[in-house]
């Protein structure tokens, strides 16, 4: 405790099967972090946090499932690990997908229920400011790519906030998601956030 | 979900944005889109691990076989494809054909390819992209084209390579094309952009981007002739974000097998030993054509300004 010097940067991965992971590293060198790809299991086991990055849910499952990562994913989660998915990746931490494509599962973690592109195809894609519990500075670029959205959520689960009725952020414990993508918007108050709990994640001694 | 493009209410949602049509393509980044012409082909592509489906009437192959005008597809056979899948669907419209744009974006595709594979509608003009709510992706053999495409509006640029042939030289022609002028223009100073603007063909604003980004300001698949997952990895490692393959998946012996194996050299892409078992027992390649028995009027990549 009370020691003179900062914490070192945590060591936070991001999930590099498919999708937006550069941005993501970005995000999180941006919020302080020492940010990593994670494709194999020797690599999950020594990053302290994972981000599940934006993508194709049904494609980042799948790799995940071939490349022998889906068990040491859970298995990480359930220990504690703190984890934050945008987009796909909210799906990724989803203990239930309202409606999955055969055979797709998830990670799990998080005490809810996904809808996958609840808010419709890429026509219908768009961006909203959406003001965010826990985020200081008024509201964040909410960018919007054929997202889902939580139908429901268990008691455990605190909504961070909410477009048109249906929750796009929330947090349970040290899991966090939310289902829009603020990688792509250079604002890195998200992955400040989230690189704030992977370091109240870290052991006290 | 309300719709309002024109709003200044900074609360208000929006649709069609710039960021919106290129973040959907940085999603697909790492994946691989298969072209597919029935609903079943898509299903096959989604459990394979496709990132997205183009969806079209024939395969670049058989278009070259036939021969005759190729437009875009029939409305039911992409409806019924969209209805097949959860995973993105892409299609074709003709070069300039911004009517055949306008069906599709009307059909809820999630993204126009405005492609040199089907014969081209304008000798002179390609499809104003700002005009649409849905994004384009389009082709380009060199950095000027690339960079005329996305100032007329494109939001994801592929290296054309040779659609049909399942030969990958050229596509691997077009890709380093593409990263070595990149690479050049970064090594210019601020005088010389401006030469460098007038060379390419291409605005001066984008060229300057591009300097300062090292990169194009949109996602950069390779497509045209990938065949195999040697040939996806090998995409990548010299620079692309992602591979289409057109005819190289459903005109191979065993389909299932080979899309989901170039699949996953195209996301360890740099790790040859992952490449050699996904390589292993893939049945027959699709036969290919070589390039340089191709008469000009045969080559794809030569259509578009």
């Amino acid at each position: 405790m009370n020691t003179p010097t900062p914490p070192a940067a945590p060591v936070i991965g991001v999930l590099a099967l498919q999708g937006d992971v550069r941005e993501h590293l970005a995000a999180l060198t941006g919020a302080g972090a020492e940010a990593r790809s994670v494709r194999r299991p020797e690599e999950l086991a020594v990053v302290e946090g994972l981000v599940v990055p934006g993508g194709e849910s049904t494609t980042i499952f799948k790799l995940a499932r071939i490349f022998d990562l889906l068990e040491p994913l859970r298995e990480r989660v359930r220990s504690g690990m703190p984890a934050y998915g945008s987009c796909a990746g909210m799906i990724m931490l989803a203990d239930k997908i309202l409606d999955p494509r055969s055979g797709q599962e998830t990670v799990g973690g998080i005490d809810m229920i996904v809808r996958r592109n609840a808010f419709g195809r890429q026509n219908e894609s768009f961006e909203a400011a959406v003001d965010m519990a826990g985020v200081d500075g008024g509201p964040v670029e909410g960018v919007f790519i054929r997202a889902p959205w939580v139908e429901s959520t268990g008691a455990g689960v605190e909504v961070l906030a909410s477009v048109e009725g249906h929750p796009v952020a929330v947090r349970q414990g040290s899991l966090l998601a939310t289902s829009f993508h603020p990688e792509l918007t250079g604002d890195h108050r998200v992955h400040r956030l989230f690189t704030e709990m992977v370091l109240s994640a870290r052991p006290q001694r | 979900m309300s719709s309002t493009p024109n709003s200044t209410s900074a609360a208000a949602p929006e649709t069609g944005t710039a960021r919106v049509k290129r973040g959907m393509a940085e999603q697909l980044k790492g994946g691989v889109i298969m072209d597919v012409v029935t609903p079943e082909q898509a299903k096959i592509a989604e459990d394979a691990g496709a990132v997205a489906v183009m969806a079209l009437e024939r395969v670049p192959a058989d278009i070259r076989k036939d021969g005759g005008v190729a437009r875009m597809s029939d409305p039911d056979m992409i409806e019924g494809i969209i209805g097949a899948v959860s995973i993105p669907v892409m299609a074709k419209s003709r070069i300039g054909h911004f009517v055949e744009a306008q069906v599709l974006q009307a059909l809820g595709v999630d993204y126009i390819d405005e492609s040199e594979v089907l014969t081209p509608a304008d000798e002179v003009n390609h499809s104003d992209k700002f005009a649409f709510t849905t994004p384009f992706v389009c082709g380009a053999t060199n950095l000027g084209e690339a960079l005329r495409r996305i100032a007329e509006g494109a939001a994801m640029i592929r290296s054309k390579g040779e659609a049909g042939t399942g030969n990958v030289v050229e596509a691997v022609r077009h890709m380093r094309q593409i990263r070595g002028e990149i690479a050049r223009l970064k090594g210019y100073d601020n005088n010389e952009l401006y030469a460098a603007a007038k060379d390419l063909r291409a605005p001066y604003e984008l060229v300057r981007e591009v300097a300062e980004l090292g990169k194009l300001p949109v996602v950069l698949f390779s497509a045209g002739g990938v065949a195999t997952p040697a040939d996806a990895a090998l995409m990548r490692q010299l620079g692309a974000e992602g591979v289409f393959v057109g005819s190289g998946i459903f005109k191979s012996g065993d389909p299932a097998k080979r899309a989901a194996a170039i699949v996953k050299a195209t996301t360890f892409y740099d790790d040859p030993k992952v490449i050699a078992d996904a390589s292993r027992d893939l049945g027959e390649a699709m036969v290919g054509i070589n390039c340089d028995t191709l008469p000009e009027n045969e080559r794809y990549a030569s259509r578009g300004w």
